[in-house]
Formats: structure tokens, sequence, C-alpha cells
């Protein structure tokens, strides 16, 4: 492990601790000025955990130790997540933990603590949520999955870094494979954020909420922190899939000045990013939950076409 | 040292068969003593399987070793060899059955059939006849080893015999046993090739035609995928395994499915010499078929034992898919792949052993405490029995194939192996290996589902009945066995790469290469079985950082922040007449996967109208499998034999003539 590495680990880590709650920010600002409204400020949502983090935490009176610990779990994955995601720099001593399988399966773990806490209480929301988002997450799960082996055919490695510095070593060319997987990617980012066209971050009707209803008993510090992951998860699904479609501006080992580039680089690729979720976030309607899992089969099965195409095509 | 030990292996295994047939034996001497036969046989019972384990790694690099039994017919005696895949096995079998024995040494009580002594006789005949297949050198031995574990299995199923529906699930595993059993002893029939010589290493020596060869296959695929549960043959499992008591449960379906999976192995991969491609996509269709079958009906049911029988059939098809893809790698002799997802297989069949058993012992508990199996009748257990919850808690996430536990580290070998699969010969193979990747990767996630809904309903929300209060959590022997299978999960996950030198040899007896990983042996860290470049993952890395953000997080809110809590009602959108009955049942969180799979069901459904005074809202799910074949085979064996019951009269005369016509015709067969 070296000093460079350790270097870009941490910026790593500090960028996406900063960075998720303003991309979340910034996403809010987009979609208040899209739909005639006056947009919060910025920096809303650190306001929104700095209050929730003084707030005092309530509790259900049967509340097991399983509803506690669940947000810091959730925390704990979604933050080692963007930690071995290349955001700045391939060169991350940490990555050759956890390739792109292990990836899903972060997420699969934080999906399931999540979920569990949900029923911990024991209400009808609470179940329902929990149920909706497993429901999400056995179809989404799949197709990322597929969209990740796509990348990873093409570099013929797992490994999320080594996946990523090949393909921004390779000249810019539309390939049909990566076209299909990035539609792919799009739909299945937007279910698992828990965003239009599939929930609603806004959304308090109790009969349509997948992902507030599954933290609909969390208040406080518990509260902050999961909203924290949530900002994170945006923030880690953004950068994957800017890593994978546009893997420019990322620095590798032994390159100083690009790691210098790399955090403007990420900045102006995720604003774009978060306009374009923004706008879609405008433009469409919240469908019915059962029509969830259509467009998630889609997705899913673009998935594997992007793979076939790639194994067909060769490209 | 390690020569005498290796020397001395296979003579400790005996040794270990006799102690289990002893104590048998002594349980018998103490029929109605359930202090004697529960704290003492059965820890000493599990005693024996972690000397059997002991021995059984021990043995495993070294040299296969071979006995020869004076027991059975004059001329055939029992041959015995302990190989590396023999060895990895028992190891299988003594480290599951060690936890298993344990906790049966506190569960098995007075007043339920059988009585204990009796039980523990058969429990020990089980174990010893397992153990014996695993060694067993020759057909004659096998068969009759086998049928051994059948019967004593039988015996166990039924050991609620005074209940009608728990000796109809004991008749019909006997039946599909037998019907699996008589396939088996025509494969060794194929295998020996006309030279009357029913031993193992005969078999090796023959070379088969590839008609015979794939005879062999099939029979072996069938007999073995009775005992397995591979799709068709798979509806013994969801009956006999809530019928049994919770260590049986746990024994039949942690250990005894995998010694089918062992004869699998055994035949494909050592007896035959030249697998054929077209055999692996086989077993990769059925495999998949299976495991994806498996987890939706999982997913819908309402009985926690038979969630997790299917949940067993699910994770055999993903073993079996392992194996197909190892056959086909190993047809065109590409070695490190078919090393890499043989390896995977046989992980997961460890994996598997531990994390089932462990949830079947769960429940095992939860019975105890509560006397229900019903998931509609249970919630808010973890309050109630945290101990069981916590455990179970393991066996889920591993279950569930999530990291950092064993069940992720098994299915990421195999995923492994279902990549980078392009130097396969075979262009239509190419394309088809990463769409069955995709099958692998649903049923996983759908794995997930089925787990949370079988953790949630059980152990969390809350208690569905009054009586629930008043369960008590397991004590004593039962939190040693849960406590085993639970630390089992947890080392096998984090320490991947000691499990995968302990899989080389095996791998490289069975297709003539070990895994990458043991070429550099001093990287304990990182699990890497091609290349660092290709593939790494790191479980103990990933657990410790996982866990030092959390306690950095708690910390860090704790300094700056504050730790106060404050206890309230459940805000629930501020909806104040909140009842247990306003939970999802069992039912309702499977709805989703109901309506999602519906054409893979048979349901009938009893929607009430919205007048109805007194609505009720019900709903069965039937396993399709029996209307599409099993009715039909009754059908047409019930036409048959109605055909051959024209014959009976029911009177002497017409019979002598039946015998008089006979003799004539033989006679003037004769003449001719």
């Amino acid at each position: 492990m070296n000093v460079e590495g350790l270097l870009a680990q941490i910026t790593a880590l500090l960028v996406a601790l900063a960075g998720a709650p303003l991309v979340m920010g910034w996403v809010n600002m987009c979609r208040a000025w899209l739909q005639n409204r006056a947009a919060p400020p910025l920096l809303q949502p650190f306001r929104l955990l700095h209050k929730l983090f003084w707030k005092e935490s309530v509790i259900a009176h049967d509340a097991s130790p399983l509803f506690r610990v669940a947000p810091y779990v959730v925390f704990g994955c979604m933050l080692l997540a963007c930690m071995i995601i290349p955001t700045l720099s391939t060169n991350l001593p940490l990555a050759p933990a956890a390739d792109a399988i292990a990836l899903v399966g972060l997420f699969g773990l934080a999906r399931l603590f999540i979920s569990l806490a949900a029923m911990d209480i024991g209400t009808s929301f609470g179940t329902m949520g929990a149920r909706r988002e497993m429901l999400i997450g056995f179809l989404a799960e799949p197709a990322f999955l597929m969209v990740l082996f796509t990348a990873s055919l093409i570099s013929s490695s797992t490994s999320l870094a080594t996946t990523v510095a090949t393909l921004a070593h390779r000249e810019f060319a539309i390939q049909p494979s990566l076209a299909f997987a990035g539609i792919a990617f799009t739909m299945v980012s937007l279910a698992e954020n828990a965003r239009v066209p599939v929930d609603n971050p806004a959304t308090h009707l109790e009969l349509t909420m997948i992902h507030e209803a599954l933290i609909l008993e969390y208040s406080g510090r518990h509260l902050a922190l999961l909203e924290w992951a949530a900002a994170l998860k945006l923030f880690a699904y953004s950068c994957a899939g800017l890593a994978i479609f546009f893997p420019w501006g990322i620095a590798e080992a032994r390159d100083h000045v690009a790691l210098l580039w790399a955090l403007p680089a990420l900045a102006v690729k995720l604003a774009a990013g978060g306009f374009a979720l923004a706008l879609i976030e405008t433009i469409l309607a919240k469908m019915r939950i059962f029509r969830v899992p259509e467009f998630l089969a889609t997705a899913f099965l673009l998935g594997v076409l992007a793979l076939l195409v790639h194994l067909l095509l060769g490209a | 040292m390690a020569q005498i030990a290796s020397l001395l292996a296979i003579d400790g295994a005996l040794i270990v068969v006799a102690g289990w047939l002893a104590i048998g034996v002594a349980g018998l001497a103490a029929l109605h003593n359930v202090r004697l036969v529960g704290r003492l046989l059965f820890p000493l019972s599990a005693l024996l399987s972690v000397a059997l384990a002991g021995i059984a790694l021990l043995a495993l690099p070294g040299t296969p070793q071979t006995a020869v039994l004076a027991i059975g017919l004059p001329d055939l005696p029992f041959h015995l060899r302990l190989d590396a895949l023999s060895a990895f096995f028992l190891a299988l079998l003594g480290l599951a059955s060690a936890g298993i024995s344990v906790f049966a040494g506190g569960y098995f009580r007075q007043g339920e059939g059988t009585p204990p002594g009796l039980l523990c006789m058969h429990y020990h005949l089980f174990l010893a006849s397992m153990a014996l297949v695993l060694l067993a050198d020759d057909a004659y031995a096998y068969m009759v080893t086998w049928e051994m574990m059948a019967l004593s299995s039988f015996f166990l199923v039924t050991t609620n015999h005074r209940i009608a529906e728990i000796r109809k699930a004991g008749y019909l595993y006997l039946l599909v046993a037998h019907v699996g059993a008589i396939a088996i002893l025509l494969c060794f029939g194929v295998l020996q090739a006309n030279t009357g010589d029913y031993t193992f290493a005969n078999m090796r020596a023959q070379h088969l035609s590839p008609f015979w060869a794939s005879c062999a296959f099939g029979l072996s695929l069938f007999g073995f995928g009775a005992k397995a549960g591979i799709l068709p043959l798979h509806i013994w499992l969801p009956e006999a395994h809530p019928a049994a008591p919770s260590p049986v449960s746990a024994l039949m379906s942690g250990v005894m499915l995998k010694t089918a999976v062992y004869g699998l192995i055994r035949v494909n991969f050592d007896l035959i010499a030249t697998p054929l491609w077209w055999w692996g996509t086989i077993a990769l269709g059925l495999g998949l078929a299976t495991a994806i079958f498996g987890v939706v009906f999982a997913a819908a049911q309402v009985d926690m034992k038979r969630l997790l029988a299917y949940s067993s059939i699910e994770n055999i098809g993903l073993i079996v898919v392992g194996l197909g893809l190892a056959i086909v790698f190993n047809a065109y002799r590409m070695d490190a792949l078919a090393a890499l997802a043989l390896a995977a297989s046989l992980y997961h069949c460890l994996n598997h052993a531990l994390f089932k058993s462990l949830l079947f012992l769960g429940t095992g508990s939860v019975l105890h405490a509560t006397h229900e199996r019903s998931l509609g009748k249970l919630g808010g257990l973890m309050r109630f029995m945290p101990f069981v919850a916590w455990t179970t808690l393991v066996g889920v996430i591993a279950s569930a194939g999530l990291p950092p536990s064993n069940g992720f580290v098994s299915e990421w070998l195999l995923l492994q192996s279902f990549l980078f699969t392009g130097e396969l010969p075979n262009p239509y193979l190419r394309m088809l290996v990463p769409v069955f990747a995709a099958g692998v990767v649903l049923v996983a996630a759908l794995a997930g589902y089925v787990m949370v809904k079988f953790f949630g309903v059980i152990f969390l929300g809350r208690p569905r009945e009054e009586k629930l209060a008043q369960a008590r959590d397991a004590d004593g022997l039962e939190r040693l066995g849960l406590a085993w299978l639970t630390a089992g999960c947890l080392l096998l996950g984090l320490f991947p790469v000691a499990v995968l030198e302990v899989i080389d040899p095996i791998t490289v007896a069975m297709v003539g290469k070990g895994l990458a990983q043991s070429g550099h042996a001093g990287d304990w860290l990182m699990l890497a079985p091609v290349s660092a470049e290709r593939a790494s993952y790191s479980p103990l890395l990933f657990f410790l950082l996982t866990l030092s953000i959390v306690l950095v997080a708690f910390a860090l809110v704790r300094r700056f922040y504050h730790g106060r809590v404050r206890r309230a009602a459940p805000w629930d959108c501020g909806f104040p007449m909140q009842t247990a009955r306003m939970q999802d049942t069992a039912e309702g969180f499977g709805q989703p996967i109901r309506q999602i799979f519906e054409p893979f069901f048979r349901m009938r459904r009893e929607l009430p109208s919205p007048f109805d005074s007194a609505p009720r809202y019900k709903v069965t799910v039937e396993d399709p499998m029996w209307a599409w074949v099993y009715l039909r085979i009754a059908a047409v064996t019930e036409a048959a034999s109605r055909l051959v019951g024209l014959l009976q009269r029911g009177r002497i005369s017409i019979y002598l003539l039946y015998s008089f016509v006979t003799l004539v015709a033989l006679l003037s067969l004769t003449q001719l």
C-alpha cells in the first residue's frame, strides 16, 4: 500500500461524505427550477442532517436492537460502496477487497437490514415497505449485475478499478453493448434510488411510498444516518455509472496531476447527471407498483441483451 | 506424525462409525431414559463427529487409502476407500452433524411418538450409514449402505407416526428413495461393462462407448437426483422435511442431500473417464430450473419448515448448475475453469450443510417454544428468543448469499466460473452460458426475498398470537449446537482461502488441476481464484471495513451529538389503532411473487365479496409437478393395472384354465 493510494482512498471517502448530500441538494434544486418553483439552497441537505442529528430519537416500545443497529449498518455499507467504486482514481488500495459482484452484494446487505428493520416494529406500513423494497431489489439486483458483467466482459475482469481503467483507455466509440447496458443501468438506478417513475422521494402519501415507508418509524440521528445513506447510495450509483460509461478524467496510479483534475471532472459530470435525473423526474409520472416488475424486467432483459450483443459482435 | 495420521485415517473413520453404532445400541438399552440419551449419548456422538471431521481433514491431502471389511456376502466383502473427495464429504458430515447432535441432545423429549432411545438408535444408524456411503468403494457396499441410509431416515421422518400426514410423507419419501435406488443400481450395472466386477476400481478402468456412458450419466442423474431433489423428483422434500423432527430435517437437508451430490461427482468425474459436453448442458438446465422453481415456491410458502425445504431444493439446484458447468469445461479439457466450477459447487455443499442445518435447528427451537409451525401464527420472537434470533440471522444472511457470509463466497466463485467463458469452442454454449449466469443471479436475489420473509415474519414485528409472549429462549445444549453452526458459517465466510486450499486436492484428483490460488499460498487474505487482476475478494477486509465504519460512525455521532432515546408508541403515519393482525402475513409477503410468477403455481383462491358479513380470504398454492407429472403417471399405472385386472376373475377354474393354456403354449413351443 503506497502513500498515493492511501491519499486517493481518503480523498474518495471525504468526497463521498461531503459530495453525496451536495448531489442530493443539486438534484432538488434542478427539479425545483424545472418545475417553476423557488429552489432550496444547495446546502439544504446538510442543514437537514444537522437538524436531525440534534433531535432526540423516538423509538417504538417494542423495537428490538436490530432496529437500532440497522441505520449504522446501512450507512456503513453505503460508505464502503463509495470507497470501492473508482470515483476519482483507479488506484484504490481497498478496491481489491470487493469487486463488482461484491458491490452488488453490499447493496443487497444494506437492503436486507433496512427491510428487516422496517418489519421490526410490526406496523402495516413498515411491512408493506419491506415487501415492496425486496420486490424491487430482487428484480433490480440481477439487472445491475448484468450491466456490470457487460463491462467486466469487455475488460475481462470483475475488478471495478481494472474495468474502469480498461474502459478509459479505449477510443471513443459508441459500443452497442454499452448502449444497451447504459439504458438498463439508468432504469435500475432510478428504481434502486427510489426515484420517479418507481418511487417518489417527495411523497408521503401512504399507499404509494416505498423508501419512505421503510424509514417511517425512524427519527432523530437514526433517520439522519438513513438519509445520509440514501444520499451516499445515489452518489455511489452515479459514480459507478459515470465511471463505466464516461470513464474520462479518472486518475490512475502514479499520476499526480490527474488526481487534481479528477475532482472538477467528477463535479462537472455529477452536475450534468444530476440535471438529467431531475429532468427525468420532471417529465415522467410515477408508475403503479405492479408496473414496476415489468419496468425492471425490461431493464434485466436489456442487460442480458447487452451481454449477448457483446458476445455476438465482440463489441 | 502426518505419515502416521494419514496411515490410520480410514481406520479412524471406521472407529467413529463403530462408535456411532455403539451409541445407537446404548440408546436401545436406555429406551425411555431421556436424561441419559440427551445429556450423555448425543453429546458423545457430537464429539465423535468432531473427531471424524478432524480425521477427514488430516487425510484429505494424503494419498487414497483402502480397506476391506469382512462383512457382507461370502465372496463379496465391503471395499472401502478414503480419497480426497470422500474425505471432504466426511468432513462436511462431521462438521454439520457435530452441531446437530449437540442440539438434538437438548431437543428430543419424551412423548413424541418414537421413544428417545429408539430415536437415538435410528439417528446414529443414519449417521453411520452416511459415513459408510461416503467410504464405499464397490457397488455392493454402496447400495447396502445407501439403503440403510434411506431406511433409517425413513424411521426418523416418521417419528410422530401417530399423525396420518406424517405417515403419508414418510411413504412418499420411501417410494422416491427406492425408485432412485433402482436407477443407481442400474447405473452401476452399466458402469461395470459386463465384467462382473462391481468394484469402483474396475469401473474406473472401463472405457465405455459414448452411448453407454450417456446411459450411465442419465441413470446417475435420475438416481441421485431423486435423493437430492432435482426437478421433478423433488416432491418428497417439502413433505418429509416438515414431518421430521427438526434435527432430523437438518441432518437430511444439510448432509443427506450432499451424499447424493457426492454420488453425482463420484460417478461423473471419477468413474466415467470421458464426459461428454452435452451432459453438462442437461445438468445446467435441470439445475437452473430446480433452483428457480425452488426459490419461487419458497417465497410462496406459509409453513416455515416447508419454506426451508424449498430453499434446499434451490440450493441443490445451484450446486447442480456448478457441476454441470464443471462437466462442460471438463469435456472440453478447460481444466482451470472446470476446477473453479467444481470448487464452487463443493464450497456451496459445505456452506449449505452448515447454514441450512442452522436454520432448521432455529425453526426447531421456535417449534419447541411455541408449538407452532405456521408462519401466520408467529412473529415478534426476537424479543423473547434473542439467542435463537441472532444466530438464525447469521444463517439468513448466508442463505441469502450476501457478503461477508459463507453463502456469498460460493456464489461469487460460481459467478466467476460463469464469466469469461469466451474460450469455449462451441459458439452456442458461449452464448448460452452467460444467460445461465443471469438465471443464477436472479435465483440469488430471490433467495434474499425469501429469507427476509422467513426471518421477518417469525422473529420481527409483533407476536401474532397471545401465547407467543411466553416463548422461552433455547438453553444449554441447544444453544451450543446453534453456536457451533453459526461459528462455522462465519469462519467459512471469512477465511475462504483456507477452505479452497482444502478443496484443491479434490479438484486436482477430479479434473486434473487446482486453482491458481494455491500457486501463491502466502496470500491468505485475498481470494483470487484465477488471478488478482481478474477478480479478487477479501471477506475479512470487507467485514472489518464495514465494522470499523459502523463503530466510527457510532462513536462520532455520540461524540458530536448525543445518545438520547425516548420510547413511545409506534408512529405508523399517526394511525392509533394498530394491532398485530395488521402486519403482513406470510401470504401477504409472498403476494408479489405469486402475482409475478403466476403461471408457476396451481393456485386456488377464495375471495370475499364486498357484501360478505364474515369475509373469508383463502389461498392455497400447490406444486404443479403433482398434476403435470405424478398424477399422470398414477393415471397411466392405474389404467395398466385395470387391463391386467381383466385377467383376474376370482374363480379357481379360470386360473386353472390359465395354467393349462400356458402349459400347452410352452409345450407347443418346445415342440417347434
